[in-house]
């Protein structure tokens, strides 16, 4: 008897939290909430960076207005912001090397203008695998890009894994365009 | 007649029905199902009153749901008796029934009710169980679950998890925008809540070992960040914000401890940051993809999956850090694997013949069977009596739930309406 109370008071206790919690109607304040009460308990050590450290993306859109800008020449290698992938790979090849040297130039050159490379995979074998493979894949074009002049403090790396698909068709083609860096200024 | 009476203090609380989100549908079951007959139980107030939930429909669901009971279709009962005391058995003899439930719901209070059920063996002609449990409205099907639970345990030898809820991600596209909602829903699939929704990437939700918290990465801001939040209140920290990869959060066993997978030194390697000293130590350094760790029940090892081979394996490593070492030889994909709650088996994602598909390894005799049959199968994962594997498939273009049994022998598939829905993961058992 006063094993099975026992038993059943925390688990009522459970249920009365849930209930109350359950008979909230809309998600949508409790999604505010959940805004508003975040907090970043950081200690020393466990840091570094912001979460503005990302969002750098702002320069081609400004410089974009004035018609000089390279990065708006449709007919130049600045053009291509899409580099694509063998399966499982993070290899560049050599169709790719010349579009990255030619980022790298401009990037060189205009030493105020930061790119973000955003790495993707496609959606075959897990997800935080995929993760990792998005940012071997950004990370190759980063080293390239550094080899040929361009500063750390003007590339940002992210990888997106196969969250992103750039088409979501599940067939070779597909993920033959899903497996990608796309950069971004 | 022996009723355990528990006396419990009743909340008067008042939810709107739930409704399924999920749908869940046996495709295969098991041969030899214990053939169970769970008659409707009899409500004894006034018809005004009647409680908006079938309690032994929902019961009756769930052992059927479960692929190990035969359940009676009511219009085959030949009788509805509510208490042992109007129990023939020959009438259940004669329909091969070998389990037998009956019941009662009475009402308690202005809100609440008191179920009272008994389970009997119909061919011993005895009482194997009986409870008689104080609910609310608002928590009849929670009840409901329990009692079958309760059933489960009893006939089967292991607890049942059908009180659980089952965390997921779900995705829509529209118009170009793709909203990625974290939900949580109960095993059954019934009364979804979305605990986060984003514009952005969103992934690897993970359970407190307690139940009441889940930590997983989002990519808000532009950046990766692991976040824990309170599953009941919804309040959230931020628990990490390294430069690049902040993700595959695991908690350990005690709950004090959070494995991960940070690439701040220039690739994905395994952390462990404990959340009580806020230290982080380094589990592997390598220039490989160490990623996805996973605890042992004894929390004394992680595995994690590596391409230090030069394709991804599992590899296990002490949880303090140490010398890893790989664990799956059999083909050349291994990922995402994570223990039974008996710590002798791994569910992890295995590549055959070019398909992705969920296997179990026995770590014992290193035999690995193959449990799904997807293309592209991921995210195994455990029901917490280690009965079942919850996993994401695919059904045609869309991402879709189904779980397997552990061997093989149960089948089920869980569609969302709409949109697609990935990363199935199965909550703790309630603690006792």
């Amino acid at each position: 008897m006063f094993t099975i109370l026992t038993r059943w008071v925390p688990m009522t206790l459970c249920l009365l939290i849930f209930a109350g919690c359950s008979s909230s109607p809309t998600k949508e304040g409790e999604q505010e909430g959940a805004e508003v009460t975040e907090q970043s308990t950081g200690a020393s050590g466990t840091y570094e960076g912001t979460e503005g450290a990302g969002a750098t993306t702002s320069a081609a859109s400004e410089a974009g207005s004035w018609s000089g800008d390279p990065l708006d020449d449709p007919y130049s290698l600045l053009a291509t912001r899409i580099l694509y992938f063998d399966f499982d790979q993070s290899s560049i090849g050599m169709d790719n090397r010349e579009i990255i040297r030619a980022h790298a130039e401009y990037l060189a050159s205009n030493p105020h203008v930061s790119v973000r490379l955003e790495g993707h995979a496609d959606e075959r074998g897990t997800r935080e695998y995929n993760l990792g493979l998005g940012e071997s894949r950004a990370n190759a074009v980063r080293s390239l890009l550094m080899a040929e002049g361009v500063a750390d403090n003007q590339i940002i790396v992210i990888s997106y894994g196969e969250e992103r698909p750039a088409s979501m068709m599940n067939n070779e083609e597909s993920w033959a365009l899903n497996r990608r860096v796309e950069l971004v200024y | 007649m022996k009723y355990l009476l528990l006396i419990l203090f009743l909340a008067l609380s008042w939810q709107p029905a739930a409704n399924a989100e999920l749908t869940i549908e046996i495709t295969e079951g098991v041969e030899g199902a214990l053939p169970i007959a769970v008659v409707p139980f009899r409500w004894q107030g006034k018809t005004q009153t009647t409680p908006r939930e079938d309690v032994s429909a929902i019961i009756q669901a769930d052992l059927h749901r479960s692929g190990r009971f035969k359940t009676l279709p009511r219009n085959d009962m030949l009788a509805k008796p509510a208490s042992g005391d109007e129990v023939e058995f020959k009438d259940w003899r004669v329909l091969g029934v070998e389990n037998l439930v009956v019941g009662q719901v009475q009402p308690n209070g202005s809100k609440g009710f008191i179920i009272r059920f008994q389970l009997f063996d119909v061919f011993r002609g005895e009482q194997l169980t009986g409870y008689s449990i104080p609910t609310t409205a608002g928590n009849l099907r929670t009840t409901a679950h329990r009692i079958a639970d309760l059933i489960y345990e009893q006939l089967i030898g292991v607890p049942g998890a059908f009180a659980t809820r089952v965390a997921y991600i779900t995705s829509k596209t529209e118009g170009g925008n793709t909203q990625v909602d974290l939900r949580i829903a109960d095993a059954d699939g019934y009364s979804p809540e979305t605990i986060v929704s984003s514009d952005v990437p969103l992934m690897s939700p993970a359970w407190s070992p307690d139940g009441r918290k889940i930590a997983y990465a989002s990519s808000e801001k532009g950046s990766w960040g692991i976040y824990i939040q309170e599953v009941y209140t919804g309040r959230r920290q931020k628990v990490t914000a390294f430069k690049g990869i902040n993700s595959a959060p695991a908690w350990s066993p005690d709950g004090r401890k959070l494995a991960m997978t940070l690439s701040k030194d220039g690739n994905p390697d395994i952390f462990v940051f404990d959340m009580t000293t806020r230290k982080l130590r380094p589990i592997t350094r390598h220039y490989a993809i160490d990623t996805e760790p996973s605890w042992s029940p004894d929390g004394r090892h992680l595995v994690f999956t590596s391409d230090r081979g030069g394709k991804p394996q599992i590899y296990r490593v002490p949880s303090f850090g140490g010398k890893a070492e790989r664990v799956t030889f059999q083909n050349a994909y291994n990922a995402r694997a994570s223990y039974s709650p008996d710590g002798k088996l791994l569910t992890l994602v295995t590549r055959e013949d070019g398909r992705y598909r969920i296997a179990v390894l026995d770590l014992a005799s290193g035999v690995m069977q193959v449990l799904s049959r997807g293309d592209l199968d991921e995210s195994p994962s455990f029901a917490p009596n280690g009965s079942m594997i919850i996993y994401a498939t695919k059904a045609g273009r869309r991402s879709v739930l189904a779980a397997v049994s552990v061997d093989g022998r149960v089948r089920q598939k869980l569609a969302l309406q709409e949109g697609d829905v990935r990363e199935p993961v199965w909550s703790p058992l309630q603690k006792n």
